[in-house]
């Protein structure tokens, strides 16, 4: 085989690296698990489907969500409809990341996305941003997530009397401050805060206005309608001051 | 169409509910496996990327309690001031807890 057609060098040793670089934020999400392990054995699941839940799903608003709905009976429809326009951002995230997954095989491609999800996604969107290809972020990152999901479901729904009230520590701002310090630790250029008035704009017009739950995707995509339109001239990246207000 | 939920039909809302999500962990790069990366659509997704984490978080502020505010108010600042995210995280919470406590 002369030039191989899936050029990304996986480094292990930074998946293991990347694994602890998202320990501390994972911790958080212990006490976010233990919340949705406590509000879905009031809902009426038990312990192990509770756990069963966090463990194959991996995706906590849905979860929330979804048992928020729950009762003696389920309507199947409304309940998936809801888990999939919550879980819809992902779509965006993975094509996001595809100009990098394109340089893995396929099935370790997918095997890969098995594991994204918002925080290491943010991270490896912002490496790939500034010039770095960081896949071993979503495993690694994504396994501390992961096993913090489910270590906190477990803890929620046997011992969830223990964390009342994680809105009076802050804990419920966790996932937002983390997205919000990624998001402004990106590179921005004059299109990156165009495309973000329109993301903005148009996201709260969404959530205002359209069915509950789409915002994200619609606001996503009014940023990326800028990008598509607007193209980033010169190559090279000259220091800009930021603009002011 | 309704599901008792029953252990067994609580099984069935689990997998599909499974199902669901790990299509759209998947669906995306499937797309766009079949879309050639022109520069016009490599701009599109790189946009769009940075798009998807305030399309998150502007509706949070806007929907948030004082708390919540607070929290993203004082992360914006300590960003753009030091550049580091985990004392700007740290200190966001530390913000919505504080809010809080003092609102009572």
């Amino acid at each position: 085989m002369s030039a191989t057609p899936y050029p990304y060098q996986w480094q292990p040793a930074r998946v293991r690296a990347e694994f602890f670089r998202l320990l501390p934020i994972s911790l958080f999400v212990v006490a976010f698990g233990a919340a949705f392990g406590l509000a879905a054995v009031q809902e009426g699941l038990e312990p192990l489907q509770a756990l069963l839940m966090s463990v194959t799903v991996f995706a906590g608003a849905s979860q929330f969500a979804a048992v928020d709905m729950w009762g003696t009976e389920v309507s199947l429809v409304p309940l998936l409809a809801v888990v999939f326009a919550i879980n819809s951002r992902h779509l965006l995230m993975g094509a996001s990341l595809y100009p990098v997954l394109r340089e893995l095989p396929p099935a370790r491609r997918y095997g890969v996305l098995l594991l994204l999800t918002d925080a290491n996604w943010a991270v490896a969107a912002q490496d790939y941003q500034n010039g770095r290809k960081n896949l071993e972020v979503i495993v690694g990152g994504g396994l501390v997530l992961w096993l913090a999901w489910v270590i906190g479901t477990i803890l929620g729904v046997y011992f969830g009397g223990l964390l009342k009230d994680p809105q009076a520590l802050g804990l419920d701002m966790v996932l937002g401050c983390f997205l919000l310090a990624m998001a402004l630790g990106g590179k921005k250029s004059p299109r990156t805060l165009v495309a973000w008035g329109v993301a903005s704009a148009a996201a709260l017009a969404a959530w205002r206005w359209l069915p509950p739950n789409i915002h994200v995707v619609v606001g996503a995509l009014a940023g990326g309608v800028v990008g598509f339109f607007w193209l980033e001239t010169g190559r090279v990246a000259k220091p800009r001051p930021d603009p002011e207000a | 169409m309704t599901v008792e939920t029953t252990p067994t039909g609580i099984l069935i809302i689990i997998a599909l509910m499974a199902v669901v999500t790990l299509a759209t962990r998947y669906g995306g790069a499937f797309v766009m496996s079949f879309v050639r990366i022109s520069p016009r659509i490599e701009s599109f997704i790189n946009t769009m990327a940075s798009s998807v984490l305030i399309a998150i978080i502007v509706p949070m502020a806007f929907s948030g309690d004082a708390g919540a505010l607070a929290a993203l108010a004082t992360t914006t600042i300590i960003m753009l001031v030091t550049r580091r995210p985990l004392p700007a995280i740290a200190a966001g919470i530390l913000a919505a807890a504080l809010v809080r406590l003092l609102a009572g």
